[in-house]
């Protein structure tokens, strides 16, 4: 055997690699690598077909004219193109919205992670992610035929669609998604950060709010941009109960549409493949896109931030 | 206030700073009952307006213009085979993602890009895969607005959360088990699927019903496809009594689904619809509840279970 | 027991003290005393309790459901028990100062890790903190290493640095006692014998508990030690009688190297 050897020295027999093993986990790998690729071609498909409409919309209406026109009436006969009144509908009701998620949220998540003893957070945790999973259909019709009743009876000259309850409704329904972000990032605080705190004497309260918030503080910015894009990109709430008019106002009180209410409103009907209609909710799809490609950007830099923190 | 440690003046402080606790106490399990408080109204609400309607005869009649013969019918037949065409491209390539990146992809740039690219995904608004759906699978693809076109908007739709869920039940995995499987001359692929994917499953279970449950509740990709609200028929079945069994034409019939049904139901003016669309969503709160709660249930266990 | 005059050289008296974790028996009827303005080490087997005594001296257990204590501390000149329900675990912390294991400072300023404790007692005078700091970061020897960059991150102090920059901030608020728990375990030998002279510096400050799993350090710096061993104070003396003629046979084992 050492004979062989000897004269064989790159015999390798049985030890050697198999041409079919290798064959087989190499196709494998390229068919999950492909898997996984596919992420990154449904961005860019996502893009392109929001530029390719959107570049052909742009040819009959001037960039200058869809930013600065103050009227959005594509589907009448005297046809305006201002994107702002539903940009600012987007934004009122956003800014509603994150003005009840952001604080309860936060408060929420503070609590169960600071104070909460162990019974209450098993209990509360997984409740609020159940209401994170009702549909936003069911949201939409709690806001039009409850909050908005109950918010008449507070303000009886609130129009039945407004975009003060369907941005409430939106903030309950966002409560979910930013507290259980900004508790894990609190949680992932290590425990010796906080004893250091303690053993100062300092109460819970300063622990939380000095120690526990600022160290975990990219995270919980992380939370509130998932927050404002989930704002910004909620459809079905605004559409039924803020209405689907383009109203320039900053008035919440007021019916108002949205970017997204506005692109339901259209697929709604009938509109032709290829008119100027179809192209609209293309160019207003796009606008949208970039509203939040721009928060989750800033929000995936936080997250990297945070983790490499301690 | 030179001696920082005059007892008294200590003591004051600490009661003060007790007192912003009690504070905080009391705020934070106010803002809890809040939202604890909103799902109550919420459910309260449809179930008081909805009870009446929910019988046999609701889920087994179309859609109707006679609010009180009006079902949903054509609507869960609808919503279940659609789902059934979101689990079915969803899963395989979600969960083939997952392991990808977190077993296989080196670390480099492009790895980054794609793991980036996965979070944005996860970000971008649902009425966004509904304008891809409409101009790629409708119009380019001519699919039509068809179940299946709906489906693989909706499975694009939940692809992040497969991936994000397949990836931290794989993560969770310790590097001795690799290493067991390696050290007795198994491949890569023989470590996932034999060891890595069993021992993963329920963690991957868990965000695939968490996926198919926000699936089923999506209804503005769908409107944005085109489809029609008004459906008085089924499609056809997908087993026939002819060879060779199987019927496919059902992926490219027209249809509703459930929340397209409630949300038709909650625009029309006339009271008596309200009554329906409130039925209808206790229905779909009921099976989003369920399916969540058998997720988080799930996870409950697998955490009593497993101890590495 | 014992009379006035000689209590008044105690700065803390322990009395029958046992502690359970649940139902887990950690300390067991511990008895001693802790002199004034003296450095008094815990040395024993890892998993003797000995951190968990030092933890009962702020009442740090308190944090954590279902941890219980029974007999007293007492300490001196209040003679007050720290461990009973009535005494606010609080205010136990804002007079007994603690450094942790591994430096853990806190993810702020070099300046705002050191005025923390102040602030936490509500103290905002600018003119105070300053001078406050100043202090508690010369008496930690870290002064002259960060006077210029108070304003930077303290997470990028080297593991030494961060180790005095806790001592500092336990230091701020002039406690009464200062509790150690293994300070130097995760340092270099430079940055241990930086840390081991502070402590010897500071014994005329203030009173001194350390936990060690290093002989030689107990042996270096104390002037008492405590041998633990199974959550049971099996000796405790001066330093020097520990390492020179211990008692107990246990003791000597452990010193020498014969136990396991």
């Amino acid at each position: 055997m050492s004979k062989q050897s000897s004269e064989k020295t790159d015999h390798v027999g049985r030890l050697g690699y198999s041409y079919r093993r290798n064959l087989h986990e190499r196709f494998i790998e390229s068919v999950l690598f492909l898997s996984a690729f596919l992420s990154v071609i449904i961005m860019l498909a996502i893009i392109a077909m929001l530029v390719k409409e959107s570049v052909i919309f742009f040819q009959h209406v001037s960039i200058w004219e869809f930013l600065t026109d103050t009227q959005w009436t594509p589907l009448f006969n005297d046809a305006h193109y201002g994107i702002l009144p539903l940009v600012t509908g987007t934004l009122v009701s956003s800014m509603v919205a994150l003005l009840v998620a952001l604080p309860l949220g936060t408060i929420i998540a503070i609590y169960l992670s600071e104070f909460a003893p162990f019974a209450v957070r098993e209990v509360a945790k997984p409740f609020l992610e159940l209401l994170g999973g009702i549909p936003t259909v069911v949201y939409g019709y709690f806001a039009l035929l409850f909050v908005t009743p109950l918010l008449q009876l507070i303000f009886p000259q609130l129009p039945g669609f407004n975009l003060l309850s369907a941005g409430l409704v939106m903030g309950i329904m966002i409560i979910p998604y930013v507290s259980s972000m900004t508790e894990d990032a609190m949680r992932a605080v290590p425990m010796h950060l906080r004893e250091g705190s303690y053993a100062m004497g300092a109460t819970r309260f300063q622990t939380a709010v000095r120690v526990v918030a600022p160290a975990a503080f990219s995270g919980i910015a992380a939370a509130y941009i998932l927050g404002i894009s989930r704002a910004v990109g909620e459809t079905m709430v605004v559409a039924i109960a803020a209405g689907m008019q383009p109203n320039l106002t900053w008035n919440p009180m007021e019916p108002a549409a949205t970017i997204t209410a506005y692109i339901v409103q259209v697929s709604l009907g009938d509109l032709p493949h290829g008119s100027i209609g179809y192209q609209t909710i293309f160019a207003a799809g796009l606008t949208l896109l970039l509203m939040t490609l721009v928060f989750n950007i800033i929000g995936h830099i936080m997250r990297k931030r945070y983790r490499e923190i301690y | 206030m030179n001696n920082v440690n005059d007892l008294d003046v200590l003591r004051k402080i600490i009661g003060r700073h007790k007192r912003w606790d009690l504070l905080f106490m009391i705020v934070g399990i106010i803002a809890l009952m809040i939202a604890i408080l909103t799902f109550i109204a919420l459910f309260a609400q449809m179930l008081v307006d909805g009870m009446p309607r929910l019988s046999w005869d609701f889920f087994t009649s179309f859609p109707s213009r006679r609010p009180e013969s009006a079902g949903i019918l054509s609507a869960w037949v609808g919503t279940t085979l659609v789902m059934l065409v979101t689990a079915a491209s969803a899963v395989p390539l979600g969960v083939s993602a997952g392991v990808y990146l977190e077993e296989y992809a080196p670390k480099n740039l492009f790895t980054e890009v794609i793991e980036i690219n996965v979070t944005n995904l996860a970000g971008v608004p649902s009425i966004i895969y509904g304008l891809l759906a409409l101009g790629l699978f409708v119009y380019q693809l001519d699919f039509g607005q068809s179940i299946l076109a709906a489906g693989l908007a909706l499975a694009l739709l939940i692809l992040p959360v497969v991936i994000v869920a397949t990836r931290e039940a794989i993560r969770a995995i310790p590097i001795a088990i690799r290493e067991g499987a390696y050290a007795l001359g198994a491949t890569k692929w023989q470590t996932v699927w034999d060891h890595l994917l069993p021992y993963s499953s329920s963690g991957i279970l868990t965000g695939i019903i968490i996926g198919l449950a926000r699936a089923i509740g999506e209804t503005a990709p769908i409107i944005t496809i085109g489809a029609l609200t008004f459906i008085a028929f089924l499609p056809p079945a997908p087993v026939t009594d002819e060879f060779p069994y199987l019927s496919f034409e059902w992926l490219s019939a027209p249809f509703t689904v459930m929340p397209i049904q409630m949300f038709n139901w909650v625009s029309r003016p006339e009271e008596a619809f309200q009554f329906n669309a409130a039925a209808a969503g206790l229905v779909l709160v009921v099976m989003t509840l369920a399916m969540n709660g058998l997720a988080i249930y799930l996870r409950y266990r697998m955490r009593k279970n497993i101890k590495w | 027991m014992q009379d006035i005059a000689e209590s008044n050289r105690y700065k803390a008296e322990v009395k029958n003290l046992s502690f359970f974790y649940g139902t887990f028996n950690a300390l067991k009827h511990i008895d001693m005393v802790l002199h004034d303005k003296k450095i008094t080490a815990l040395i024993g087997p890892s998993g003797c309790g000995k951190s968990t005594f030092l933890r009962c001296f702020n009442r740090m257990h308190d944090l954590y459901p279902g941890n219980r204590y029974e007999g007293n501390i007492m300490l001196y000149p209040d003679n007050v028990n720290i461990l009973s329900p009535k005494v606010d675990p609080i205010e136990v912390r804002m007079r007994i100062s603690m450094v942790f294991q591994k430096p853990n400072p806190f993810p702020k300023s070099i300046y705002e890790n050191v005025a923390y404790g102040l602030r936490v007692r509500g103290i905002r005078q600018r003119a105070i903190l300053d001078e406050k700091v100043e202090n508690a970061l010369r008496n930690a020897a870290l002064w002259d290493e960060v006077k210029d960059r108070l304003s930077d991150l303290a997470f990028n102090l080297s593991g030494g640095q961060q180790q005095r920059l806790c001592i500092a901030r336990a230091l701020a608020t002039d406690p009464e006692i200062l509790l150690f728990d293994e300070p130097t375990s995760a340092l270099d030998p430079i940055a241990t014998a930086s840390i081991e002279e502070l402590i010897a510096d500071l014994k005329d400050k203030v009173t001194i508990l350390i936990v060690t799993h290093n002989m030689q350090q107990a042996a270096r710096v104390s002037d008492y030690t405590a041998y633990m061993y199974l959550g049971e104070l099996i000796e405790f003396d001066e330093t020097d009688t520990i390492f020179i003629k211990p008692q107990h046979k246990q003791t000597e084992d452990y010193i020498t190297g014969r136990f396991g």
